[in-house]
């Protein structure tokens, strides 16, 4: 996904900013458009601020740390008013996030992405939406139906994969889904396909005996193929609170992740954990679901990620070769 | 994570505790925990912040400043307001007088509707009714095949739609009046209509619940909502209740580790009361919602407050807090040591009582072999009985003669008295070498000051 060309970065971007609005719900939106119009840097700011980042489910913790360090910064006179405030806020957290790696490595013969998270997270989708969109950039994904468990989830899987025209390689219901990684790294080698993209049953982070299931997943996958999978991403779902962190955690310790996946992002939830998530597990959003529709699924963008947190204080401004976007 | 969280609160009440006495101030000290405590469990700022003042008004009340136990005080004020408002009574699913009663399933994608629906259907039939499943849901992919897979494993009659008839709100539509057809074809007085995901912020898809509610009388809407739902919670009700008529929740995936705080934002900001909650994937994972037992946990309290309950039906507050001080003082005594052993039998079982204590189930877990069990404490207990006023007030002097003639009077072995005489002077010392501090402990000493030494030095 680096080797993106030009247009299609633009189209990403006018999508992400038609369905990821600024203002989002009416509620979130108004305290967020409260933040610019405040002329001083009072106690009622700062509240407010506290606000906005309450309600995109950052965290309390985070948001006080967040707001205390600005009171101390407008102490020390370095902002004077809230717009300073947020802008400073917004490049600190913007230069934190540009610290982290977002791209996909998918060198590997074949490479392999497997994706994690609880149930109803949006794993099926964003294997589908993902295998579409490497598609489009030239890469022959093949896809690995390995949740056995849930009813109808091969069936979900092979309509997606007919929309995408990606192969799936799948099993009977509760066969084991070692042995369907294992049937599909060979058919991708057989066939020279790669990525292989992984689906896998939901499940609660809290079960352990399923957390041990997964991790056999990518023992089976590593010894078949060394150096994979490539990618472990645990998937998000942006309408859950302080327990995505949790979530992330649980599968980081479990399986080893390398990155995360933030889907319904297209609501009016803003997914604050994503702050957190980044910052004390070191763990990069790489792709965020704007919708289900198969090319609703794109990188992350941290510049237009902020601007939908804390409004527009700065229009971010848009990639290079981006013509048609809206201002 | 959360047992951080337990502790922090725990350590602010012992806080109040300590001092015997609160001022205003202290009551914000700790309503501020408690604040933190709300919105760590997700509950929405705006709901934990009028929650927070009507405890303060109430908190700050004579009653609880005056008293000499404020800590439990504040707690049950705050247990209270919370069950209060979440509901204070279970509320059922309310059938049809005249059937078919018909239930529809709504939320946002992802929360668990479908396999929601299945429940329903075995909770329904274990109240003695015949349910249908009416696969409504035609904007996922295979989520029919879903619902008609889950129904044939359980038994439940599904009803899908006619092939090729689209996917458009007048497919949804029809499929759902041909269930109501099927059910009254079949003989089943319960149809359960399980619909599509969608945004609360999806007009159109939103207006599609409102053409099946103008087409089929439906007599329960359930808001399905998945219990690690954050702030947005409350948005998602008040839409949901306005333009789709959700009449109440159900909470899905409480079997993880979520708090749930979206329960009470969702209550507290809509009125919606939560019905049912999700334990597990399997169709009969699937309970009645207790309040009181979602307050705990959305306090991360454990089960505290039944410790609390307990302990004040069965102490004396004013000689509890005489003892505490002599304990403090490392001046317990033996008498003191056997009213302590009475309190704890009345209370249950050690490990119970210990079990109830943040941390202490991992005590119990990794302290068993230490335990005395119920003979035990009894056995002891009869040993201290059968001291002499002098010997229980300085043991010291108990020799070998002595302790032998205790043995006798307690029916018991001069070795148990040994055994028990050697543990009080641990006590003594270890009560000394703590002070006034100690956090666990300090807790657990402000339940169980007699707890042997075996136990809590670990
Ligand atoms: N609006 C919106 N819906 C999404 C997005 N991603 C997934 N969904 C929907 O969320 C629901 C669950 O998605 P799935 O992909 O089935 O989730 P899953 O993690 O595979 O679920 P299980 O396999 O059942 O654990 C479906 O209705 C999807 O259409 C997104 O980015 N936006
Ligand atoms: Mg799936």
């Amino acid at each position: 996904m680096a080797a993106e060309d030009g247009a299609a970065r633009a189209r990403w971007w006018r999508r992400l900013s038609q369905r990821v609005s600024v203002s989002g719900g009416a509620f979130a939106g108004q305290l967020r458009s409260r933040l610019l119009v405040w002329q001083r840097l009072d106690d009622d700011f700062f509240e407010a601020l506290t606000e906005v980042l309450l309600s995109a489910d950052t965290g309390v913790g985070l948001a006080e740390r967040i707001v205390g360090d600005l009171r101390e910064a407008a102490a020390r006179g370095r902002v004077h008013r809230p717009d300073q405030a947020v802008a400073l806020l917004r490049a600190t957290l913007g230069e934190r996030m540009a610290r982290l790696p977002r791209g996909l490595d998918l060198v590997g013969e074949p490479a392999v992405v497997l994706l994690v998270g609880i149930n109803g997270a949006g794993k099926t989708t964003t294997v589908a939406k993902l295998a579409h969109r490497l598609r489009q950039e030239g890469h022959t994904p093949l896809i690995a139906a390995a949740d056995t468990y849930r009813a109808a989830a091969v069936e979900q899987l092979q309509v997606w994969a007919e929309l995408a025209g990606v192969p799936v390689v799948g099993h009977r219901p509760g066969a084991d889904p070692g042995a369907v990684v294992f049937d599909s790294l060979q058919a991708a080698r057989a066939r020279g396909c790669s990525p292989v993209l992984v689906d896998t049953a939901g499940r609660l982070h809290t079960r352990q005996p399923l957390m041990a299931e997964l991790a056999k997943v990518v023992r089976v996958i590593g010894r078949q193929q060394p150096g994979a999978p490539q990618e472990v991403l645990v998937v998000l779902d942006a309408t859950t609170g302080s327990n995505a962190v949790v979530q992330a955690q649980s599968f980081q310790a479990g399986v080893g992740c390398t990155g995360a996946v933030v889907t319904k992002l297209d609501g009016s939830a803003r997914a604050g954990y994503v702050l957190r998530v980044e910052e004390e597990l070191g763990l990069p959003v790489k792709l965020v679901g704007i919708g289900e529709a198969i090319d609703d699924l794109g990188p992350f963008e941290p510049d237009a990620y902020l601007s939908a947190l804390f409004g527009d204080v700065t229009a971010p401004t848009a990639p290079a070769g981006d013509a048609g976007a809206p201002a | 994570m959360f047992d951080a969280l337990t502790d922090r609160l725990t350590e602010a009440f012992r806080r109040f505790g300590a001092k015997g006495k609160l001022t205003a101030e202290d009551v914000d000290q700790g309503l501020r925990e408690v604040r933190m405590a709300l919105l760590e469990a997700d509950v929405h700022f705006r709901v934990a912040r009028e929650f927070i003042d009507r405890v303060r008004t109430r908190a700050v009340g004579a009653e609880v400043l005056e008293s000499l136990t404020p800590a439990q005080q504040v707690v049950t004020i705050v247990h209270d307001e919370l069950v209060a408002l979440l509901g204070g009574e279970t509320r059922r699913l309310a059938y049809a007088a005249r059937p078919p009663t018909v239930l529809m399933t709504v939320g946002l994608q992802g929360s668990g509707k479908t396999t929601t629906a299945i429940k329903l259907a075995l909770l329904t039939r274990r109240d003695g009714h015949r349910p249908l499943a009416v696969a409504a849901d035609l904007q996922r992919p295979a989520a029919i095949d879903q619902l008609e897979q889950l129904g044939r494993a359980n038994e439940v009659p599904v009803v899908r739609p006619a092939a090729g008839s689209g996917t458009g709100p007048s497919a949804t539509v029809t499929v759902c009046r041909a269930g109501l057809t099927e059910a009254a074809a079949r003989g089943c007085d319960v149809v359960i209509l399980d619909t599509a995901g969608r945004l609360q912020i999806d007009g159109a898809l939103l207006d599609e619940l409102e053409q099946i509610r103008g087409a089929v009388p439906v007599d329960e809407t359930l808001l399905v909502v998945d219990a690690m739902t954050g702030q947005e919670a409350v948005n998602v009700a008040t839409v949901f209740r306005e333009r789709a008529g959700a009449t109440g929740v159900v909470l899905t995936k409480l079997d993880g580790d979520a708090r749930g705080g979206a329960a009470l934002s969702m209550r507290a900001a809509t009125g919606l009361p939560v019905l049912y909650v999700g334990v597990g994937e399997r169709p009969q994972d699937l309970e009645l919602f207790h309040p009181d037992r979602m307050a705990r946990r959305i306090l991360g309290m454990g089960d505290v407050l039944t410790l609390a309950e307990r302990a004040r039906d069965q102490v004396d507050r004013a000689a509890q807090q005489q003892v505490e001080e002599r304990m403090l003082a490392g001046r317990l005594t033996l008498d003191d040591f056997v009213a302590q052993l009475r309190q704890l039998r009345g209370m249950g079982s050690l490990e119970s009582v210990l079990g109830m204590l943040p941390g202490g189930r991992q005590l119990v877990r990794h302290g068993g072999a230490e335990l005395p069990d119920d003979r035990q404490l009894r056995r002891m207990e009869a040993i201290v009985l059968s001291m002499t006023p002098a010997e229980r007030r300085r043991p010291e002097i108990v020799d070998a003669s002595r302790r032998r003639r205790i043995a006798q009077g307690s029916g018991t072995a001069p070795a148990d008295v040994s055994r028990l005489l050697k543990g009080f002077g641990q006590l003594q010392g270890l009560l000394r070498g703590l002070g006034a501090g100690g956090g666990r402990r300090g807790l657990a000493r402000r339940f169980l000051p007699g707890v042997p030494p075996g136990v809590l030095g670990r």
